[in-house]
């Protein structure tokens, strides 16, 4: 067991060097950081000028090179330039280049600076992935039990009226993608003109301060930045929706699959004719085979999560990781991009590595045989 | 529970006029008409018949557990008195694992993979008797060791892949038996089964019979196992039940042209290929919505009669002097039931010719990583071990062996799926020990082809039956131009006495048989000098089985083919089989002609094996001799002989040389080899397994 956990880990880590090599190598094309250096220094540079930028600012190395010193395991450039300042990877502007360290970069703790807001890639990252984590846990918290409970029902009695009322609204919310969704979402239920929040108004519910719903104009959000400081039902439960939709309608197919599938199975005949009653087969003999393949797809779900949490904190304006990652690839922020990478790969690989650990533990044929 | 009206003098399970049908889309299909039986109590009664003809529908009636879209559509099924077609979800849940309880066909599946054996068993006391949860692992542990498992307590709290596929089949025994029923269906308990764990489950199916008085409902298409565990029998064909009655009676007195057809198409001991042939019943099962007019059977009868077979429905019939002898036939009064077989053609035995595939010292090993995760020691799975035998052109050499034994290596070694670890293999002058099939020569391919066991599986479900055999041509490099290869293939369909007309259907409009005799026609394409079939006929059913089995042995006449038989089956193999090789975990136990191994002296496992057939002949005796344990495992072999473990003959040997060493070849008289350290004395002093009385 502990061997299998090493060696998955060291697969981990072979792939996440070559996912962050390909990230990191397509974008420092030269194009890219041609666009950087106008970006960065001035729009109408001459050619000229962006090619020395681009050497001054240690981008001439070969791409080996600065992947190495991106990772932190090769010194950092450092220049001297023609005005006799030293310049480095490493050297922070006006410091003293002789005090700053050889290597800087990954490894040390050094993720680079966020050329949009400014400040350290890690800091960014860490606080964006605390909002995303709070969203993620209740887009969870919502869309696994949800989505369990609808695939079990629909799927213990295949055909049956439930089966076919649930299957039919769990493709529906699949084949909706989450930029729709969250568009109906705010029509029908943020928009102070459509939907439900005018009528609520007009019954009085909504718009006076003794009102049942309070004195918003609009029954939920059409933002989320508030939820940001203060997670409330009404500014948080749109966006969780948004995203537990489509994931609901997906896992409770899987699962709804799975039981069909459990549910045909010759040991649940021998619990029926041993005199088992249907509640009793379903609960005891068929829930956790049933549970054993959507596991997996749970699992999987996280870093389909990632996807959603782009689009969705895009929308409601929340400042999470998704939304600095469409920050970062819209201003050619390289530096927080690969960031932002790093965490993706990890975030995949890691729950990666729980499912299979965790489907060893559910399935006793494979724990033990 | 019972209903007051009900004493024990009284059948436990009435079926009356029983009809069952299924409904699709398209239309109802009765699976069952008119069906009735009655079980008195203590009485085993057996459902006969082969696949389709609806007896397993009969036994998941009784369960009232026919799915969506079966529906008893007539007749009453009356258990205790208790009408259960009338039965409420509520009442039935009750009587379900309680009253009447079931044991299937395939163990494996049959448990749930998640749950612990002991959970499992303990279940049904729970719910039917209210018990504890102690109190009903308790009764679950003393269940376990009443059905003859080891070390219960480990076994109770194993989940169900741990258990060997014998083991698995007790503890559903077991689950039957946890509320002590009154009545027990078994559906084809042992088909999934080797012979040897077959007759220790059918001896522990007799005995708990009989220590609690429980009637059973046998349903089965083996007659040998009818005949050693039922008191009485009924026969179905294509839904109906044909004849019924009691167990010898209707074996040696039927009065039913199906029944009797039947007991001709399965080979019995002392049957020899060449003198007494097998006789199929001509002709296809009819398909249920296409059942004939009058009697089913008709148009595949010896007996039938236009006009008056096929113009109405046909009523059961009792036989008087009879113990509730009935048959389903208009004519049982007018044939002669005793008129021997027409002559036949006696078929002359093919010569055997010089040696075109010899073996020696073949040995095949596995290694296998230790744990799921891969890490762990690496074992080696020794699955052939210094294998050494000759086969001449136009023999039939029968390799038998149980599951694990490593035939089935063997073949693939064969056949090039596989390399040798040591050992050679040469064909015709050639060695071709170490050459995977991919590297072999066309010829070599071609030469040497096989016959495989799911003639379900093996064909392309997506070409025609025409282009599957022009495709094996043409790899062959057989024929100068398509029309030739195309010439060739009507031939080869004409071989394997199939209708031309076959070419252009895909394969899932051919039954079974007709499936497997485009294998052999595929297996053929080449004009190959050494046929391997692996099982050929074991999925087919009875029938079906006796007409392959001649087409295959017609072949052989006609090509001098030499024939691997790879079967469990030793009916079968005693029928049309030259030499047989006797195999245990990976050794050959013994070796000889037919007669030297089915006749005394047997190397210890033979004698087992034979005396574990079930035999459908009232007049053979055999002595029983009832294998403990299982098939040790491949992975770790007991030290010195293979087979020590189980061997009744353990004790004759001293010195506990069986225990050390691995035993030397014996060659007896005609070169009849015996692996084993018993005395030749001993070996002569032995007594034959299979005696035919006396008439």
């Amino acid at each position: 067991m502990l061997m299998f956990i090493l060696r998955r880990l060291g697969v981990m880590m072979l792939t996440a060097f070559a996912l962050t090599f390909i990230v990191f190598s397509l974008t420092n094309l030269q194009p890219n950081l041609e666009k950087l250096a106008k970006s960065e220094a001035s729009v109408r540079m001459t050619d000229d000028q962006v090619v020395s930028w681009i050497a001054n600012n240690g981008f001439d190395t070969p791409m080996i090179s600065r992947y190495g010193q991106w990772l932190g395991v090769v010194p950092g450039w450092v220049k001297t330039m023609e005005d006799g300042e030293v310049r480095g990877r490493c050297i922070e502007k006006g410091a003293d280049p002789a005090a700053a360290p050889v290597r800087c970069g990954l490894l040390q703790g050094d993720w680079g600076v966020s050329t949009v807001f400014k400040k350290p890639v890690s800091q960014i990252l860490g606080r964006s992935l605390g909002q995303t984590g709070w969203l993620m846990l209740a887009v969870m918290l919502v869309m696994v039990p949800t989505a369990l409970i609808l695939g079990v029902l629909s799927g213990m009695r295949e055909g049956s009226r439930t089966d076919r009322v649930l299957s039919t609204g769990a493709i529906i919310t699949t084949a909706t993608p989450e930029y729709v969704s969250g568009v109906i979402f705010i029509a029908l239920f943020a928009s102070a003109t459509v939907g439900v929040s005018p009528l609520l108004v007009h019954l009085g519910l909504l718009g006076s301060p003794d009102a049942l719903f309070g004195a918003r104009k609009t029954l939920f959000m059409g933002t989320a930045t508030s939820a940001m400081d203060h997670i409330t039902f009404w500014n948080f439960a749109l966006p969780v929706m948004t995203i537990a939709l489509y994931g609901i309608g997906y896992i409770a197919r899987m699962t709804r699959a799975s039981m069909t599938e459990v549910m045909t199975a010759q040991y649940i005949r021998t619990a029926r004719l041993k005199g088992v009653s249907f509640r009793q087969v379903v609960m005891k003999h068929a829930l956790r085979n049933a549970l054993i393949a959507p596991f997996t797809v749970i699992m999987l779900q996280f870093p389909w999560l990632l996807n959603g949490v782009v689009i969705v904190e895009t929308l409601f304006n929340y400042k999470g990781f998704g939304w600095t990652l469409v920050q970062a690839a819209t201003n050619n922020d390289i530096e927080m991009l690969l960031g932002c990478s790093v965490v993706a790969v990890f975030v995949v690989l890691v729950t990666q590595l729980i499912s299979d650990v965790g489907y060893v533990f559910l399935n006793p044929r494979i724990r033990l045989a | 529970m019972t209903s007051t009206d009900w004493d024990p003098s009284k059948p436990i399970l009435e079926i009356e006029n029983l009809s069952i049908s299924f409904f699709t889309r398209l239309r109802e299909i009765p699976a069952v008409m008119d069906f009735s039986c009655t079980v008195m109590p203590g009485e085993a009664m057996g459902l006969v018949g082969e696949s389709g003809c609806g007896k397993s529908t009969v036994a998941l009636a009784v369960m009232r557990d026919l799915g969506k879209n079966g529906r008893i559509v007539g007749g009453k099924i009356k258990f205790k008195g208790r009408d259960l077609t009338t039965m409420s979800e509520e009442e039935l849940r009750h009587i379900r694992g309680s009253e009447i309880a079931m044991i299937y066909q395939e163990p494996m599946a049959s448990l749930n993979p998640a749950m612990k054996i002991g959970a499992q068993l303990a279940e049904v006391p729970m719910i039917h008797q209210g018990m504890s949860k102690h109190d009903a692992w308790e009764l679950a542990r003393q269940i376990v060791a009443d059905v003859r498992l080891p070390d219960p307590d480990r076994i109770i709290n194993a989940y169900p892949h741990q258990l060997s596929g014998g083991q698995q089949q007790r503890i559903v025994i077991a689950m039957a038996l946890m509320s002590k029923p009154a009545l027990l269906i078994l559906d084809e308990p042992t088909t999934a089964l080797d012979v040897t764990v077959e007759a220790g489950i059918v001896d522990l199916v007799k005995d708990l019979g009989h220590k609690y008085g429980t009637s059973m409902l046998f349903i089965s298409h083996n007659l040998g196992l009818v005949m050693d565990v039922c008191d009485r029998l009924c026969v179905m064909y294509s839904g109906e039940a044909v004849e019924t009655g009691n167990v010898v009676q209707v074996f040696d007195k039927m009065r039913h042209p199906y029944t009797q057809a039947l007991f001709r198409s399965i080979p019995l001991p002392g049957a020899d290929k060449n003198s007494r042939p097998l006789v199929a019943i001509p002709g296809n099962f009819p398909l249920p919505h296409e059942r004939p007019q009058g009697c089913n059977f008709g148009p595949r009868c010896d007996y039938f009669q236009q006009g008056r077979c096929n113009a109405a429905d046909i009523p059961m019939d009792t036989v008087p002097e009879g113990d509730r002898h009935q048959t389903r036939c208009l004519k049982w009064a007018e044939i002669d039931w005793d008129a021997p077989l027409k002559a036949r053609v006696t078929k002359e035995k093919a010569k055997i010719g010089k040696v075109v595939l010899k073996m020696e010292d073949l040995r095949k090993y596995y290694s296998v990583s230790g744990s799921a995760f891969g890490g762990g020691m690496k074992k080696v799975v020794k699955a052939n071990e210094t294998l050494s035998f000759e086969a001449h052109e136009g023999e039939t050499l029968a390799i038998v062996g149980e599951s694990g034994c490593g035939k089935s290596t063997f073949a693939k070694v064969l056949m090039g799926l596989e390399t040798a670890t040591s050992g050679s293999i040469m064909l015709f002058d050639e060695n071709v020990e170490s050459t995977p099939i991919t590297k072999r020569n066309v010829d070599t391919v071609s030469s040497v082809q096989m016959v495989f066991q799911n003639p379900f599986d093996t064909l392309n479900p997506s070409m025609t039956v025409g282009r599957q055999i022009i495709r094996a041509l043409e790899i062959f490099k057989q024929g100068k131009s398509d029309e030739e290869r195309h010439a060739r293939m009507l031939e080869l369909l004409d071989l394997v006495k199939l209708p031309r007309a076959f070419a252009e259907r895909m394969p899932r409009q051919l039954s079974g048989g007709q499936k497997q005799r485009v294998g052999i026609a595929r297996a053929f394409a080449g004009g190959a000098k050494v046929v391997v079939a692996d099982e050929p006929v074991s999925a087919l059913d009875v029938s079906v089985q006796a007409a392959v089995t001649d087409l295959l042995m017609d072949i052989q006449r006609e090509n001098g083919t030499t024939l691997l038989f790879i079967s469990h089956d030793l009916s079968i193999v005693r029928y049309l089989s030259d030499r047989v090789m006797v195999m245990y975990l990976g050794h050959v136990v013994e070796m000889g002609t037919t007669d030297q191994v089915f006749q005394p002296p047997y190397h210890p496992y033979t004698e087992a094996l034979l005396s574990a057939v079930p035999i459908a002949d009232t007049k053979v005796e055999r002595k029983r001799i009832v294998l403990e344990g299982d098939i040790p495992s491949a992975v770790n072999p007991p030290p010195g002989c293979p087979f020590q473990t189980r061997c009744r003959w353990k004790s004759q040997v001293p010195g506990g040389l069986c225990d050390r060493e691995m035993p030397p070849v014996q060659v007896l008289e005609g070169g009849h080899q015996i692996k084993c350290h018993l005395s030749a004395d001993i070996l002569a002093r032995m007594e034959p397994v299979i005696k035919i009385a006396a008439e």
